[in-house]
């Protein structure tokens, strides 16, 4: 069977386009499951019909699926998956770029807000929901002011600032080494604390959700525990959604682990499920190795 | 075996080679212009004092000073920097960050590189045609430090740009998704973080500026000159005031060309003088550069 991976990539995506309909119905009914298996779950982001183009390239098609509040949502998928694409989706990021489109619906709970909706604005959900990125990018401002930066957009100021900047280093497990040097540049820190940093600046402003972008990616090993660690803890605040080219994290963090690929949701199921019993081959196959 | 020694042995020849054109060429730049500047300060060095920098012009050339020129020449830099810098800026942060990619804003661009290569005459001319004719500015200080403004615009436009672009795209991405708008982005991070950039460009453009004689020969500037415009202070209120705009002026390197100019050699030698005091002027700007750029990089690193 295992002819190289030339060969390999071509019948499965052969089958993908065939059996598109099963795949989608499929992950809805796994969906349900996610929400009513074990301990219920409330929903918080209801993602239904989403197509994202960049231009005429059409990156996400057909995503169905839903978010639970309070848990951890992995995205996993070889990379050009669309599944960073997906995550950008919930700030509107992509609307910083010319030539961006969506269709469908990704609505909010419990205020029911279509994310992707004309009639939002995306600067009101780049305040409800913050983002971490692939690589650090503190700004090159001083720890606290790093911090404070979104705070101040919303005009908080004083002493509230100062609690609140405490309170969102203490959050990101980082307090305790930047309390002495917080008005230092961001840039005398090291890597791992950079994006324990720029978690604390997207915590402060207390968001609905938090989105990780493959956020331990440029970090060392120590360092990513730590995230990882952390990531574990904040779902008790919010809702997380974390993209991951790493199955072992996706494992370790996550309560729902989703596949996709070439632009499609394959597989959603509870982490332990979609590791150790997968529904789908083709998720069998990515987290067997066989391609990604 | 001896077929890889050959051919090592040729490379390393053609290596050998283009390391001397290389430093051949690098010599004829850094001698000409060590050479140029001793020249200078062997010729205008003993007339260099305190006497010279505090008279007018004058008919002995013992006598003569360039007072009013470099006065002239410092308060057309104040006038030129204060129109170009935020008009340049502000088109730059335009382009770069707000204006959509379509074909007027690649004309828009196209024109920008244009007028960064127009003869500075030309610059002249269109101000003498604008400024004094149509708006009736006369050949003033204001006249003099827009009419640099046009042609250093272009400059300090690109400048901008390029210092903008220097910044990394995760850092815009990161401000957009706490909620920024384009101005907060633009006003907390892209600015501050652009002004090692921007200000390089800028005093660069500002000391391209200085030694500029034809746009302003072509508005009329004065080649002899014996009077200071009024202080831009006064002693009533209200304290300020913007008469010295409309003065008429002349600045050094058109002291110089009238020095030049003359066939009594004691005059050349006051043309070494100001000369001189023009690239002490220059090389003091370019430093403020270096000493700028070198204290952002210290502090911003990508």
């Amino acid at each position: 069977m295992n002819a190289g991976p030339g060969v390999t990539c071509w019948p499965l995506k052969m089958t993908m386009t065939n059996d598109v309909s099963r795949v989608q119905v499929s992950a809805r009914v796994r969906e349900t499951e996610v929400l009513h298996s074990g301990h219920p779950v409330q929903p918080k982001a209801n993602v239904s019909e989403l197509n994202f183009f960049y231009g005429k390239l059409q990156a996400l098609k057909h995503i169905n699926m839903v978010f639970g509040a309070n848990q951890v949502t992995a995205i996993i998928g070889p990379s050009g998956c669309g599944k960073s694409t997906l995550l950008r989706c919930f700030n509107r990021i992509h609307d910083l770029y010319p030539d961006t489109r969506y269709e469908g619906k990704i609505i909010l709970q419990p205020s029911g807000t279509n994310v992707i909706g004309p009639e939002t604005d995306p600067l009101e959900m780049r305040l409800r929901v913050s983002m971490v990125f692939q690589k650090p990018n503190a700004f090159p401002k001083s720890v606290f002011e790093n911090a404070a930066f979104g705070l101040r957009l919303r005009g908080v100021r004083g002493r509230e600032l100062q609690e609140q900047v405490e309170q969102s280093l203490r959050s990101a497990a980082l307090w305790d080494e930047v309390k002495d040097r917080l008005h230092q540049s961001a840039y005398t820190l090291s890597g791992g604390q950079q994006q324990r940093l720029c978690i604390a600046r997207a915590l402060a402003t207390d968001p609905e959700m938090l989105l990780f972008d493959e956020p331990t990616s440029a970090l060392d090993p120590i360092a990513t525990s730590k995230i990882e660690d952390l990531i574990f803890d904040l779902k008790r605040k919010l809702t997380v959604i974390i993209v991951t080219h790493n199955m072992q994290q996706a494992a370790r963090v996550s309560d729902v682990t989703a596949f996709m690929y070439l632009g499609e949701l394959i597989e959603v199921s509870p982490t332990q499920k979609i590791f150790e019993n997968p529904a789908e081959k083709l998720t069998e196959e990515y987290i067997t190795g066989h391609f990604g | 075996m001896s077929d890889f020694k050959r051919i090592i042995a040729k490379r390393k020849r053609q290596d050998f080679i283009f390391n001397i054109v290389g430093i051949v060429c690098t010599l004829i730049g850094i001698v000409t212009l060590g050479a140029l500047l001793v020249d200078l300060f062997l010729d205008g060095l003993p007339r260099l004092n305190l006497a010279f920098l505090t008279h007018f012009p004058s008919r002995f050339a013992e006598q003569a000073g360039i007072l009013s020129s470099w006065v002239g020449t410092l308060l057309i830099m104040v006038v030129t920097a204060a129109a170009a810098v935020p008009l340049g800026v502000a088109a730059g942060v335009y382009l770069e960050e707000y204006a959509r990619r379509n074909w007027l804003t690649n004309l828009i661009e196209i024109n920008i590189a244009n007028l960064a290569g127009v003869p500075s005459i030309v610059y002249g001319l269109m101000a003498l045609g604008l400024l004094v004719y149509q708006f009736r500015l006369g050949t003033s200080i204001l006249t003099g430090g827009l009419t640099l403004a046009f042609l250093i615009l272009p400059i300090v436009i690109v400048a901008t740009r390029e210092a903008l672009r220097t910044i990394p795209q995760g850092i815009r991405e990161a401000a957009y998704a706490l909620g920024s708008t384009k101005w907060q982005v633009v006003r907390h991070h892209l600015l501050p973080y652009s002004i090692g950039g921007t200000m390089t460009g800028i005093i660069i453009a500002l000391s391209r500026a200085i030694g500029e004689t034809a746009p302003l020969i072509t508005i009329g500037a004065l080649t002899f000159i014996a009077f200071l415009p009024p202080p831009p202070i006064k002693s009533q209120a209200p304290f300020v005031s913007v008469e010295w705009l409309s003065s008429p002026f002349s600045v050094l390197p058109i002291q110089m060309f009238n020095w030049v100019s003359r066939p009594d050699q004691a005059f050349v030698v006051n043309a070494a003088g100001a000369g001189l005091v023009l690239i002490l002027i220059t090389l003091s700007l370019n430093a403020v550069a270096i000493v700028i750029r070198y204290r952002v990089r210290k502090r911003i690193k990508w």
